[in-house]
């Protein structure tokens, strides 16, 4: 388990280090999608109401709760506006992303 | 502000699902995935056919799920993790939930052969139907689980679908398997509830998803949980259980429905209806409606 | 302890002895006493194994792949229409490496409608990456399918178990049964390098891009180049302990013949009956028998055949606007090797048509008055 949560790309080399099943041997966390972002959530946790709401329904997983906050996991965020559309409190903005 | 505050959480906070998969901006399905898994939790084997997910679980040699997934055939959702099921019982592994995860397409068209030969030897899985109401995976072509009025790429502008989507409960209800239920991504309570309590029971279990697909509806990515939402607000997919093919229970009393519209109008793919077509929707609708209410003894 | 039984039913004993633990399986004449059997067995608890029911061939297969990447031993049987509609999940099956044991009656594929025996159903599925046994006995069968678990296990490829319909699958003999215990020291419980369980979590068959596709199968043709070595020495250990011996060819007086038949399946039987009688009047026939038909036995064959002037093939099947399969095979096993005979094709026996010692004769006869193959294909007994 330990060894899946590695952000590693494994790369072969050679036929011999693949196994002889298509099967998976890390996780997709190497895959870096905050890169796929136009626009960016940003939480005024001034007026959030820690409601969970915005936790709750990101497809991505990428919002965590650290310290009882929300907080938006931007190597991964891929701008979808979904919290920012459900936040009870309208505390999320969408940002232009400055590339 | 509320710094003393807990957070609140309303459904379990462990992730079996990691960041970095690739689903689309505002992915329907990739919600449901997330949300099925905690109800489910880690000791899940799932089964997943081609559909979105064969994708969004990422390329060999990765995975973005915590848990064991078999890559099964098209048609074979049900039939491998029924497979499953009989291995894992065979090497003394009672314990483990097998999920069979297929969209709409392998379970309405191509996989429901299986899916009902399973049910009828009531093998003990819970197959879960993500329904975005067309071949997504493979760019928007119709399905049977298409709803009359979209445009899909098989079922062009022009010629818009003109067939109902077919009553996958009513075929899975017919069955009389132990446990049906329909859920919805914007009710993610409701769904991990379902998920729960379906890891409880033993024999075919049907869960139906409804899972909003922005690229496919041609709808905004932010959208996603307003259209699931609307969906159950208007009576399009209503929230409800069959227990022992005969107790049908609705979650979500909605009291004054929102018309059919409201949630039409926010998708692409509706967007040439004539009112009168609406109209025709809405009557449908509400037949359906009327139908699961009196199932439901209300 | 020897029994008289029917082919299907060698089938069953086989898996059986072979201790299956889940079977999954769908009706189809004339492979149904096959799963009948195993269906009593698991019933009265002969045979500790799951037998799933289900409602058709891909079901089947889709769910002995389940099961055997759940880690349990599985077995199912089919024949023709029921081959043909499990294409797709054999090449699941090579490719995700499960190593399932099949038995497949030989039948020819409809319309019109045949239950009789052909060998187009399994030539058919020829490229899937299944290894491909055919038997032309009741005791073989037997001994092959507990074989075929210990070599496919090893590999992790699929087995499929060929006899032909009503000739065998139909035809009862004398079998040797034997005892569990030794079968059970012969062949270990099933115990996979991979599989899948919560406690070790993986993704198989995700999707692989043209980085890693073609190692895998340069994998799967590497291990697939290890079985001919593997019967072998399967079928020593075998022997040791049943005095029967498998391999890979049958060869029946081949050493100092001047024709040579390469058969397969029960015409290999007949075969050797007219080899006797050519015998006698003088002809120094002999006969190659190929059980191991995927992967080709090359050497055994090369060995044999470059030693001997002429060779007849006879195929009860036919690749369309080609030739018949096994001298196609044969062919191409021969080309280029520093000596090489003269190899005749013929085809027999389509539909279940009787491959008789006439018929041998015939091709006998054809054979030795030719000295090259004027014709791409020698038809036998076809009403012209």
């Amino acid at each position: 388990m330990s060894k899946k949560k590695e952000a590693k790309k494994i790369v072969f080399e050679s036929e011999k280090e693949m196994p002889a099943v298509p099967m998976s041997l890390g996780s997709m966390l190497y895959n870096k999608t905050g890169a796929w972002r136009n626009i960016k959530p940003v939480i005024d946790l001034s007026r959030c109401i820690k409601c969970g709401i915005c936790w709750k329904f990101c497809p991505d997983a990428s919002i965590d709760i650290v310290d009882d906050w929300p907080q938006i996991n931007y190597v991964y965020c891929k701008g979808c506006g979904l919290c920012a559309e459900e936040c009870p409190q309208k505390c999320i903005a969408m940002v232009e992303e400055e590339k | 502000m509320s710094k003393e505050r807990k957070m609140t959480l309303t459904i379990p906070r462990e992730e079996y699902m990691s960041p970095g998969h690739l689903a689309c901006q505002g992915c329907g399905a990739s919600l449901a995935m997330r949300l099925a898994l905690k109800g489910l939790g880690q000791k899940t084997i799932v089964c997943i056919p081609a559909c979105c997910w064969a994708v969004i679980d990422g390329p060999f040699p990765h995975s973005s799920l915590d848990i064991p997934i078999y890559h099964c055939a098209f048609e074979t959702a049900a039939s491998s993790a029924s497979g499953v099921r009989a291995g894992l019982d065979m090497v003394g592994d009672t314990e483990t939930t097998v999920l069979a995860w297929a969209g709409d397409g392998g379970t309405f068209d191509i996989g429901l052969q299986a899916l009902s030969g399973a049910a009828e030897r009531n093998d003990d899985i819970i197959y879960t139907c993500y329904d975005n109401e067309a071949y997504m995976n493979t760019g928007i072509q119709r399905s049977s689980a298409t709803p009359i009025g979209a445009w899909t790429t098989t079922t062009p502008v022009k010629h818009y679908k003109k067939e109902r989507k077919k009553d996958i409960i009513g075929i899975m209800a017919a069955h009389g398997i132990p446990y049906i239920a329909t859920a919805s991504v914007a009710y993610p309570e409701d769904m991990v509830k379902k998920f729960k309590k379906a890891r409880e029971i033993k024999g075919t279990r049907f869960i139906h998803v409804f899972a909003p697909c922005p690229a496919g509806w041609k709808s905004r990515p932010e959208d996603t949980v307003k259209l699931a939402r609307l969906a159950v607000q208007t009576g399009y997919f209503p929230l409800y259980e069959i227990e022992d093919g005969e107790k049908w229970t609705l979650n979500l009393k909605v009291k004054e429905r929102k018309p059919i519209a409201e949630y039409l109008k926010l998708q692409g793919r509706f967007r040439h209806l004539k009112e009168e077509e609406i109209a025709l929707i809405q009557q449908e609708v509400d037949a359906r409606w009327a139908r699961i209410l009196k199932h439901c003894g209300l | 302890m020897k029994k008289v039984i029917m082919g299907n039913h060698a089938l069953s004993y086989g898996a059986m002895l072979s201790r299956a633990q889940v079977i999954a399986a769908y009706p189809i004449t004339p492979q149904t006493q096959v799963v009948e059997l195993l269906s009593e067995m698991c019933a009265d608890g002969t045979l500790n194994a799951k037998f799933i029911k289900v409602e058709s061939e891909h079901s089947a297969m889709a769910a002995c792949l389940g099961a055997s990447l759940a880690g349990a031993r599985t077995f199912t049987a089919t024949s023709a229409q029921g081959l043909a509609l499990m294409h797709e999940m054999l090449h699941w099956a090579s490719g995700g490496r499960m190593p399932v044991v099949m038995g497949n009656i030989n039948r020819a594929m409809a319309p019109g409608w045949s239950i009789w025996a052909d060998q187009n159903d399994s030539l058919s599925e020829r490229d899937t990456g299944w290894i491909q046994f055919y038997c032309s006995s009741n005791q073989e069968v037997l001994d092959t399918v507990i074989q075929a678990f210990k070599v496919s296990e090893k590999l992790m490829i699929p087995s499929m178990i060929i006899l032909d319909a009503f000739a065998l699958s139909h035809t009862y003999e004398v079998v040797e049964i034997p005892e569990q215990a030794r079968v059970d020291q012969f062949l270990p419980p099933f115990n996979p390098p991979w599989r899948l369980t919560p406690a070790d979590p993986h993704a198989f068959g995700g999707l692989t891009s043209p980085d890693h596709y073609m190692e895998l199968r340069y994998k799967l043709q590497k291990d697939m180049e290890k079985v001919p070595a593997l019967v072998e020495e399967t079928g020593k250990e075998y022997e040791k302990l049943f005095g029967r011996y498998l391999g890979q060819v049958e060869e029946y007086l081949c050493a100092d013949a001047e024709l040579v038949f390469v058969t397969s399946g029960t015409a290999g039987y007949t075969a050797r009956v007219a080899v006797d009688e050519l015998r006698q009047k003088g002809i120094k026939a002999g006969n190659l028998r190929i059980k191991l038909f995927r992967p080709f036995p090359f050497e055994k064959v090369r060995a044999i055949l470059s030693r001997v002037p002429k060779v007849a093939v006879l195929d009860r099947n036919i690749s369309y606007g080609h030739h018949g399969i096994f001298y196609q095979e044969v062919k191409s096993a021969l080309y280029g090797q520093p000596s090489s005979p003269l190899v005749f094709g013929f085809i027999a026996g389509l539909g279940g048509r009787d491959i008789t010692r006439d018929s041998f004769q015939e091709i006998a006869e054809y054979t030795l008055s030719k000295n090259r193959a004027e014709e791409e294909i020698v038809w036998i007994g076809v009403k012209k």
